[in-house]
């Protein structure tokens, strides 16, 4: 296993990302640097699908230090059986981005505010996983986030996405901030800052847990842990489609790789309670998040919403992983870290396809409100298709790949029991009905996605008129829709492909899935449970080729078409229809009230006016109230008092000094006591 | 072979038995009222007719619509042959487990209700919505249900958790009280049954699952009633092989068990059909935002019941 090719494929990028600027102005420029990126990304593929499918043992690595940055330290890389998984993912992401982008960036006004950060942005993931020291990853990382702060403010004049910008750049400098404070305290005060020293120091059990906390807020902040995902729906919508795929695809994954490989590799013997943390976390993660994703007509901005929940389900494997292996349970420990892991792939892969979904219906209507779209079914038949395949994939519907994670989930719950501690007890089962609750909304929150927008009749001139999109965004779409069947028919060479990861970091694997009997999956052993796509995907494709055959062969497959009937008061105004706000009033009724203090207002003007009748629907968002207004009150606050600073005279800042450096000349004397 | 003609015929005697089902539910609610009802054959014949009838279709339908009847079918067809009716271990009895047979359903309900909107109107709308209401509140219900019986048989596949019900070490269990108290309330409201919802309307504004389908037609409308009634028909089995798994025989001992196991089932679903008939009269329908707490209470019941089985496997 070599470091090299990975290495200078990141640098082939960032020399692109500088090519890319005189090459943006130009006839074709984009398209150049688009498929150079492709090129290079599905290069970057190879090496470590080779390194998992090989089934390399725990131990193999590559090693790399090349004399940059900081003179006594050096940038260190490495690539080992977590770093390919995720360099995977990225590269898998920014392959099919690349693709996608061949058509759409065609559309882009303003090519040179994309292109260099696009490639930049691409490098800087790769970086991140592959660092193999504090500084080099903090760079890699911040990085990453510069680059994908200047893709959000790529159309800065549209509104709102100034705001979102300065939400997401606080955002990411807390988070960098946070780990930075955690390698800090990783590292000591004799400053072990390469990731082997730090693996080679056992933390005293109150700086581990001050670790851990500081990487739940940096790598949470930036995968969008509830409450911490406040810039996440307001950043990812607003840059282009084929970055918020990237963004929420990918991006987010690099967060978690960063949260796996500091919690289970380098911080040592875990606590008990961290798993707790991370269980409630993740269970309350997934369950709002799909609720906020419920309440939005934005359709990019529910994609957002929803990654969140699915943050909430990789978090819940995590912390499940976590708390097995505080127990010493490996083969359990294994069974859920692949879980999450297997949806940490699949949630790549299905949401870069959704938000290649909006991207194709906002070139073509050129709208992203769901209230303005409807019946694209007729007029972009395959972009409808491929946007059904994602939809029922993150909807968890067998036979496709989302269920097949959830599934292994679930079966990690059901171990639960054999765990020693009372607290555990009782908190898993409330998260697995959390989870179950959060999959069935997402299934509702998909039927509204795939039935308001591309199902019904349109509901405005440019939906009407909408046209298909170009081959190249297409061909991308229908390619991730592919991966999903075949990720959730073949849920083994995915499973086994981890199994080297889950080796590396618990010791403990799943049992070898490729070997067993019909290609079925089985989470621990055969008596205890086994699911099988393939077979339920045959059975159910054969039942209806039979079916369909038997009924157009012995009954009657004449088809009329007519006027729609709708128990006889057919509307043909379109408004009739059901809407985004409509389909999802009963839900916001039965969830909304408690969570979001929904609030329903109707106003009926008096009998004989003419003035139509209003409804309006108030919500609150519980966390922006709770936690971010609170501290935007302090800050304001905080900053008044200070300004008064700014107007001093001479002599009270000479004052000032004096007395700050008595002040801490105490200090320093107190301290050498 | 052998083993793979048992399986096929379940996969048969599921799919002609539903429709008679439905039938004598209808007669006993009908006997129920003192009318004289259908006869329990009815069903077979409004098949039949539809399927000789063409299939009209509104001009603003996609292609969706026209495939939504056969996908709901297959799917809920698949799942409804891999619960044990008169047997367990059948051959492909491990390719899904109950969560994977409570996902099928979800699969069939997602097109269902992406079918109700497609045509574009609002009673389409209306159904759909309504329905994926009902269905977050029991589908985490079911899941309870299943992590109760699953700690419970130590295993997810339905098979080996109906051969743990056989078995001598079940006795009385608080949480299997509850989980099939919770359970008979789930098969309620994914049935579209009274209380939750009225089978036998077509006009009321508090209807769902008719108000999704009401544009369907012809063979498609057969391919829908076919698939209810296998639904209803997978509950009643789902039931009676968890909770009355009595006379059920295992896979590849023989014809003789197998015939007792099938008159043992048929026994069940009249018994089931009857239970159902005679709750569906004696109550009265709830209003549709009363559902909500009517499934969130199946959702207690189950998560209490797994609970308590997480603190003592003996409760």
């Amino acid at each position: 296993m070599n470091l090299v090719p990975s290495l200078s494929i990141v640098a082939a990028l960032l020399a692109l990302g500088v090519l890319a600027v005189p090459l943006a102005p130009r006839r074709g420029g984009s398209a150049l640097v688009y498929v150079a990126a492709l090129l290079l990304t599905l290069a970057a593929l190879a090496p470590p699908v080779a390194l998992l499918l090989a089934g390399v043992d725990a131990g193999t690595v590559a090693r790399l230090s090349l004399p940059l940055g900081i003179p006594w330290l050096g940038a260190h890389f490495r690539i080992d059986a977590l770093s390919a998984f995720f360099l995977v993912v990225v590269n898998l992401g920014g392959a099919a981005s690349s693709l996608y982008s061949l058509g759409y960036g065609r559309h882009e006004p303003s090519p040179g505010r994309v292109l260099p950060f696009y490639c930049a942005f691409l490098a800087g993931m790769n970086l991140v996983v592959l660092a193999d020291d504090a500084f080099s990853f903090l760079l890699a990382w911040e990085f990453m986030s510069l680059s994908s702060w200047a893709l959000v403010m790529a159309h800065h004049r549209e509104p709102g996405n100034a705001l979102a910008g300065f939400v997401y750049l606080t955002m990411a400098s807390f988070g960098t901030l946070s780990l930075l404070l955690a390698f800090g305290v990783l590292a000591g005060p004799e400053g072990a800052y390469t990731f082997e020293q730090i693996r080679s120091r056992e933390p005293a059990p109150l700086l581990a847990s001050l670790a851990l906390v500081l990487v739940l807020l940096g790598a949470g902040s930036k995968a969008g842990l509830v409450p911490l995902h406040a810039w996440l729906p307001l950043a990812h919508p607003a840059a282009p489609s084929q970055v918020s795929a990237l963004m929420s695809g990918v991006m987010t994954k690099v967060a978690v790789y960063g949260f796996v490989r500091i919690v289970f590799d380098l911080l040592g013997e875990p606590q008990l309670w961290w798993s707790m943390v991370v269980l409630a976390l993740g269970g309350i993660t997934s369950a709002l998040g799909v609720l906020y994703a419920l309440m939005q007509h934005d359709l990019k901005k529910l994609l957002a919403y929803h990654t969140v929940e699915n943050i909430g389900i990789i978090f819940i494997g995590l912390g499940l992983a976590m708390a097995f292996r505080a127990n010493a349970m490996g083969w359990a420990a294994a069974l859920a870290l692949t879980a999450a892991l297997f949806h940490v792939l699949n949630h790549s892969l299905f949401k870069s396809l959704l938000f290649f979904g909006a991207g194709a219906v906002l070139t073509a209507t050129g709208e992203r409100d769901m209230e303005k779209l409807g019946g694209l079914i007729h007029r972009m038949p395959r972009t409808a298709f491929a946007f059904l395949a994602g939809s029922a994939a993150i909807s968890a519907l067998p036979p496709l790949n989302g269920f097949v994670s959830e599934w292994l989930t679930f079966q990690a719950m059901l171990v639960s029991p054999q765990l020693p501690q009372w607290g555990l007890k009782f908190l898993v089962p409330a998260v697995g009905a959390l989870l179950a609750l959060s999959a069935a909304l997402a299934a509702a929150c998909f039927v509204k996605a795939f039935g308001v927008t591309f199902l019904g009749r349109p509901r405005s001139e440019r939906a009407r008129t909408a046209r298909e999109v170009d081959g190249f965004a297409v061909g991308a779409m229908f390619a991730l829709a592919l991966l999903c069947l075949l990720a959730g028919v073949l849920p083994g060479v995915v499973i086994d492909g981890i199994a080297p990861v889950t080796q590396y970091l618990l010791g403990g694997r799943m049992p070898e899935q490729l070997s067993q009997a019909w290609l079925s999956i089985v989470p621990i052993t055969a008596g205890r449970s086994s699911y099988n796509g393939l077979l339920l995907f045959a059975f159910i494709a054969l039942s209806m080729v039979v079916v369909i055959t038997a009924i157009h062969r012995l009954a009657s497959h004449a088809v009329r078409r007519g006027p729609a009937w709708d128990c006889g008061f057919a509307d043909d105004n379109p408004r009739a229809q059901y809407t985004a706000g409509s389909f999802a009033q009963p839900i916001r009724r039965v969830f909304g009230t408690l969570v979001f203090a929904a609030r329903e207002h109707v106003t009926m003007p008096s009998p004989g006016d003419m003035a139509p009748a209003r409804l309006e629907v108030r919500l609150r968002d519980p966390v922006w109230e709770l936690f971010y207004a609170p501290i935007a009150v302090a800050v304001g606050f905080a900053a008044d008092r200070f300004d008064r600073l700014q107007f001093l005279t001479i002599r009270k800042y000479l004052s000032l000094v004096f007395g700050a450096l008595i002040l801490l000349l105490l200090v320093l004397v107190l301290w050498a006591r | 072979m052998n083993a793979l003609l048992v399986q096929g015929s379940q996969m048969l005697l599921v799919l002609a038995l539903a429709p008679l089902l439905t039938g004598w539910v209808r007669k006993v609610k009908a006997r129920l009222l003192r009318r004289r009802g259908a006869s329990v054959w009815q069903p077979y014949r409004d098949l039949l007719r539809l399927l000789r009838k063409e299939a009209v279709v509104a001009d603003s339908a996609s292609w969706l619509f026209r495939v939504a009847p056969y996908l709901i079918f297959s799917a809920i067809w698949v799942a409804a042959a891999l619960v044990p009716t008169f047997a367990i271990n059948l051959i492909f009895s491990w390719s899904a487990d109950l969560i994977a047979i409570v996902a099928l359903l979800g699969s069939a309900r997602f097109f269902l209700a992406l079918a109700g909107l497609d045509v574009g109107t609002s009673f389409g709308g209306i159904g759909a919505s309504r329905e994926m209401m009902i269905a977050p509140l029991a589908e985490p219900a079911m899941i309870m249900i299943v992590f109760t019986l699953s700690l419970l048989a130590g295993s997810t596949q339905l098979s080996s958790i109906v051969a743990y019900m056989i078995g001598p070490e079940v006795g009385l269990r608080i949480s299997v009280a509850m989980s099939l108290v919770a359970l008979v309330m789930v098969a309620l409201a994914e049935n579209a049954r009274i209380p939750v919802d009225n089978p036998a309307t077509h006009l009321e504004l508090t209807m769902v699952h008719e108000a999704m389908v009401l544009e369907y037609s012809g063979r498609h409308l057969a391919m829908i009633e076919a698939a209810a009634s296998l639904k209803l028909l997978l509950y009643v089995s789902l039931i009676a092989a968890i909770f009355t798994p009595w006379g059920m025989a295992a896979a590849g001992q023989g014809l003789g068990h197998y015939l007792v196991g099938g008159v043992a089932y048929l026994g069940k679903l009249a018994a089931g059909g009857f239970l159902l008939a005679l709750f569906e009269t004696s109550i009265a329908k709830m209003r549709v935002f009363r559902v909500s707490q009517f499934l969130s209470a199946a959702l207690m019941l189950g998560l209490l019941a797994v609970l308590l089985l997480f603190v003592s496997r003996n409760l």
